[in-house]
């Protein structure tokens, strides 16, 4: 068979870690100048795929043929998979903030003159492949001055300087909004055109039935099936219904609101920027939560949301400035993120590994870790007490683990998820803010987190859903409040809410809302 | 796998948990077999001597105090913290305490609060530094360093200050003589005896608290196993300790220390604080926002610090009779040694007191061994260098190759075996990997 537009061919690929077989014979395909996405819950395999294929598992840790243009290869580590033009943009980015642009792009590949590093070359390097990832900054710029969506831009123009063949992104658009995720996708289609393969695995399934070629399925460790998105017509549901095995019917839980009083304000909320004094974060800002109510908050990345959220919890960002919080008609003051726990008040950390968890605990500690005194005769804490809550909520919430004697840095991210869920459930609140709650969490655990949500709602409690997705919002909320870079613009109710009329709110300072 | 291996694996399984659940276990169960075999080999070196009655005694009075050290040096540094001045801050207090009790005459058990009071008052000074002014630890306990050593020399112008007797039992006193004349202290068989029947308690109480947490306790003939070879090591411990020369017996700053490591390795596993200092040290940021006031959890963990180091300062200068200026040279490196070869991680969240004083008594043996051999503290210096060194570097390496350690590795298998309806779980690195991830820019 001709295999001449095939650039990349991984045939039966096994690689067992001990007593488990993280891959089992997957095989993918990709083609010269093609978009290969790949879809997989959390856990099913397609990180381990990518390290198998970047060199990460050296040649020889797993068994399965790498034919890559055309020759079987056996990578021994990154450097000789970069050398052959396969590289790897991780999730979280390796890029040194103190460090330039320039300085970033050329780290371990510096051009030498003499032996003596020659930046003159570099820069102007730096400059054109900048232009072909289209950045605009000055190359001297520090990356720790430069965003997240100019950073992967960074990312890629570093691989672009590798004469990259191949490109695997892995989560590209996590961490970016709306506008430097359609600009990175844009990018990738054009790499396309210049004959530069992508691998892509992502969760944003929108976005890979946007870009991609082909899909393949991978789960269990298995692959279930490749897609050409043309030919076979593949859309969102398709695509889930391949990963989970199943169809979900819905996306969202069923669920009927019962909306209660109003029993949670804020007025007047302005925060300033913790180190830029004349920043103010959060602007004059008024909401309202209804007992049984899901709140949503819609706004673009650094508008204000997870810092007006984090203010209202106990002062933990920014400098307070003036407003007010009122709860169950009495005005309440959170000097600490203790007081705030104590008059009944949750938040669920966007960033749950820096924020959420401490990733050395177990997870019976760490459920029981924001309210011990609710365990604890006195100064000491009850280890069975802690074990039985451990226990009901790893039922109650279907953890999955070993054990809850289980680290938590062990669990897949859903899963750690429901244990910070859980962390702030065992507080009992009255109010729950939930900042991103499903970010870089797979389709299935994603259902049963909405699942969650709304029990918390139904049980009486407020809560206050921040997410980028629209969708997520969309499908949960009763109604939701847009900010637009700081201040709330608008209010709108579930019902007459769609995505285009939130963007318009999140985009534009329209008029100011008090609350209806 | 075999009826036999299975049964063997969870009897190691078993008794790991000497040490009580977490993350430095395996760590420490090793260590513990290092130091075994440490003292098996010096015993052999030596002739015997090693574990003589004698030897023992003077063992556990010479190294106490770095032991004391310890257990708050493990807190300090499972609070992500470090503390250089704890050396400085002893021959403070014993200064001062000798001073004040050659000037002003007041009588010895009133000196020892005076001593814990200038340890508190030292405590909160640096811990101030540290918790609210947000200075690194490094530099506060650096600057304390220096600052209560000249204070040493200020105050007793560089010369030593004789202590009365009554203060020296602290630190070279014995457990008294009481009852019928068997040849051996009564009071020391006592307390041994006391001490196997708290063993036998614990157990019990373990396999208690176990099955009610649904977890299958190990197999009755390990835990008899485990009680038996515990109470024999007891036993023989304490009639050698009650064999001495007349007049010797366990010594008092051994109890001293005996009463602070089960009374903070209580406070570490068991308490609020406890928790609270593993998670500022764990996850600063993950900890404030679940209330916990890391500020003050840091400000109590340098003061607790300096309250034992004065205790030390005190015990040291009643075992030599007099408080000099060279007095607690180099001990900050002697108590973060023994920490680190217990099992705690330098960027903070792990360790534990047990393990701290394991690492303590490694050195200890170590130290005192070569002592007996006649080997010069030249080499001595050397070898516990490389012990430091080897002890640690081990660690990590096993860490960076997914391994916990060998005992660890022979453990292993049963785990993946336990669970094997849920593969994707125990992948070391699937899905959202948390240490196979490169470090990146987020640690800005």
């Amino acid at each position: 068979m001709s295999t001449d537009h095939v650039i990349l061919e991984m045939r039966s690929i096994t690689k067992e870690f001990p007593g488990v077989k993280a891959l089992s014979n997957v095989s993918i395909t990709v083609n010269r100048g093609e978009i290969h996405a790949i879809c997989g819950e959390n856990g099913a395999g397609k990180s381990t795929l990518m390290k198998v294929l970047s060199g990460v598992y050296p040649s020889g840790t797993y068994t399965g043929d790498i034919i890559y243009q055309g020759k079987n290869v056996h990578f021994k580590d990154i450097r000789s998979s970069e050398e052959a033009g396969i590289v790897i943009i991780h999730q979280e980015l390796a890029l040194i903030p103190e460090l330039s642009i320039t300085e970033n792009i050329f780290l371990g590949n510096e051009p030498t003159k003499w032996g003596a590093i020659d930046w003159i070359t570099a820069k102007k390097t730096a400059l054109e492949l900048l232009a072909r990832v289209g950045l605009r900054d000055d190359p001297d710029t520090l990356i720790k001055n430069i965003g997240v969506g100019k950073q992967q831009l960074v990312e890629i123009a570093k691989a672009l300087n590798k004469s990259v063949k191949v490109l695997i992104l892995d989560e590209p658009t996590a961490a970016l909004n709306e506008s430097d995720s359609m600009h990175l996708l844009d990018l990738i289609r054009g790499l396309k055109g210049k004959g530069i393969s992508s691998i892509m695995i992502s969760h944003k399934l929108n976005e890979i039935e946007q870009v991609a070629d082909s899909i393949t399925i991978i789960r269990d460790g298995k692959t279930i099936e490749t897609l050409d998105v043309v030919a076979d017509g593949v859309n969102e549901d398709r695509i889930i219904r391949g990963m989970v095995g199943r169809s979900l019917e819905s996306r969202f839980p069923d669920r009927t609101p019962h909306i209660g009083e109003v029993f949670f304000e804020v007025r007047d909320w302005t925060v300033q920027h913790p180190q830029v004094a004349e920043r103010m974060v959060v602007k004059g800002s008024n909401l309202n939560v209804r007992k049984g109510e899901i709140v949503g908050i819609a706004g673009l990345m650094g508008a204000g949301r997870t810092e007006l959220a984090m203010s209202i919890f106990g002062r933990s960002y920014g400098n307070f400035i003036s407003g007010h919080l009122f709860k169950d008609g009495k005005e309440i003051v959170l000097r600490s993120v203790a007081d705030a726990i104590d008059h009944g008040l949750a938040y669920v950390s966007e960033d749950r590994k820096a924020l959420g968890l401490n990733l050395l605990d177990d997870m019976k500690r760490s459920i029981v870790s924001a309210k011990l005194s609710k365990i604890s005769a006195g100064p000491v804490v009850n280890d069975s007490k802690e074990f039985g809550i451990a226990e009901e909520y790893r039922k109650s919430l279907r953890i999955k683990t070993p054990s809850v004697n289980a680290g938590v840095s062990k669990l897949s991210g859903g899963n750690q998820q429901k244990v910070v869920l859980a962390k702030w459930m065992f507080t009992d609140p009255d109010l729950l803010i939930l900042d991103e709650p499903t970010r870089g969490i797979d389709v299935g655990a994603k259902y049963e987190i909405y699942g969650i949500i709304q029990q918390l709602a139904e049980q009486g409690k407020g809560v206050i859903l921040i997410s980028s997705e629209l969708p997520e919002l969309l499908g949960l909320a009763d109604r939701i409040y847009t900010v637009f870079e700081g201040a709330i613009t608008d209010c709108i109710p579930a019902e007459s809410a769609d995505p285009e009329t939130l963007m318009k709110s999140m985009t534009s300072a329209r008029k100011k809302v008090q609350s209806i | 796998m075999s009826e036999d291996t299975s049964t063997r694996r969870s009897a190691l399984g078993d008794l790991k948990k000497i040490f009580g659940s977490g993350s430095s276990n395996l760590r420490q169960f090793g260590i513990l077999f290092s130091l075994i075999a440490i003292i098996l080999l010096f015993q052999y070196l030596t002739d015997g001597l090693t574990l003589s009655s004698g030897n023992l005694i003077n063992l556990v009075s010479q190294y106490s105090y770095i032991l004391i050290l310890a257990i708050g040096m493990v807190m300090v540094i499972i609070a992500g913290h470090i503390d250089l001045s704890v050396g400085s801050v002893a021959a403070f207090t014993g200064i001062v305490v000798a001073t004040a009790m050659r000037d002003w005459n007041i009588p010895w058990p009133l000196a020892i609060v005076l001593g814990l009071f200038v340890g508190m008052l030292i405590g909160a000074w640096q811990g101030a530094w540290v918790a609210y002014v947000g200075v690194p630890a490094f530099i506060v306990t650096l600057a304390g360093m220096l600052i209560f050593r000249g204070g040493n020399q200020v105050i007793g112008n560089a010369n030593t200050v004789p202590v009365p007797d009554g203060f020296t039992t602290i630190g070279s006193g014995y457990l008294p003589e009481v009852g019928p004349n068997t040849g051996y202290n009564n009071l020391t068989l006592l307390l041994g005896l006391i001490i196997a029947l708290a063993v036998v308690f614990s157990e019990l109480r373990a396999r208690r608290v176990q099955k009610i947490m649904g977890s299958t306790p190990a197999p009755l003939w390990v835990s008899i196993l485990k009680v038996v070879l515990l109470c024999a090591v007891i036993v023989y411990a304490s009639v050698l300790f009650a064999g001495g020369r007349v007049g010797t017996s366990f010594p008092v700053s051994g109890i001293i220390l005996g009463v602070l490591v089960l009374f903070y390795a209580f406070v570490t596993r068991n308490t609020i604080f406890g928790r609270h200092v593993y998670a500022v040290g764990g996850n600063k940021l993950a900890a404030e926002l679940s209330g916990v006031k890391s500020r003050r959890v840091n400000f109590l963990v340098m003061m607790n610090m300096s309250i034992l180091a004065a205790l030390a300062g005190m015990i040291f200068v009643a075992r030599s009779v007099a408080s000099g200026p060279q007095d607690g040279l180099s001990w900050e490196l002697d108590a973060i040694a023994a920490v680190f070869i217990g099992g705690a991680a330098v960027s903070g969240g792990i360790g534990t007191v047990v393990g701290s004083i394991i690492g303590g008594l490694v050195m200890a043996v170590l130290n005192n061994g070569l002592q007996l051999l006649g080997v010069g503290s030249d080499w001595v210096q050397i070898i516990k260098g490389m012990v430091l060194l080897v002890a640690v570097g081990v660690d990590v390496w096993n860490k960076s190759q997914g391994r916990p350690s060998i005992i660890g590795l022979l453990t292993r298998k049963k785990k993946t075996t336990e669970f094997p309806s849920e593969p994707p779980l125990v992948v070391p690195d699937t899905g959202t990997p948390e240490t196979a991830r490169p470090q990146s820019t987020r640690a800005n």
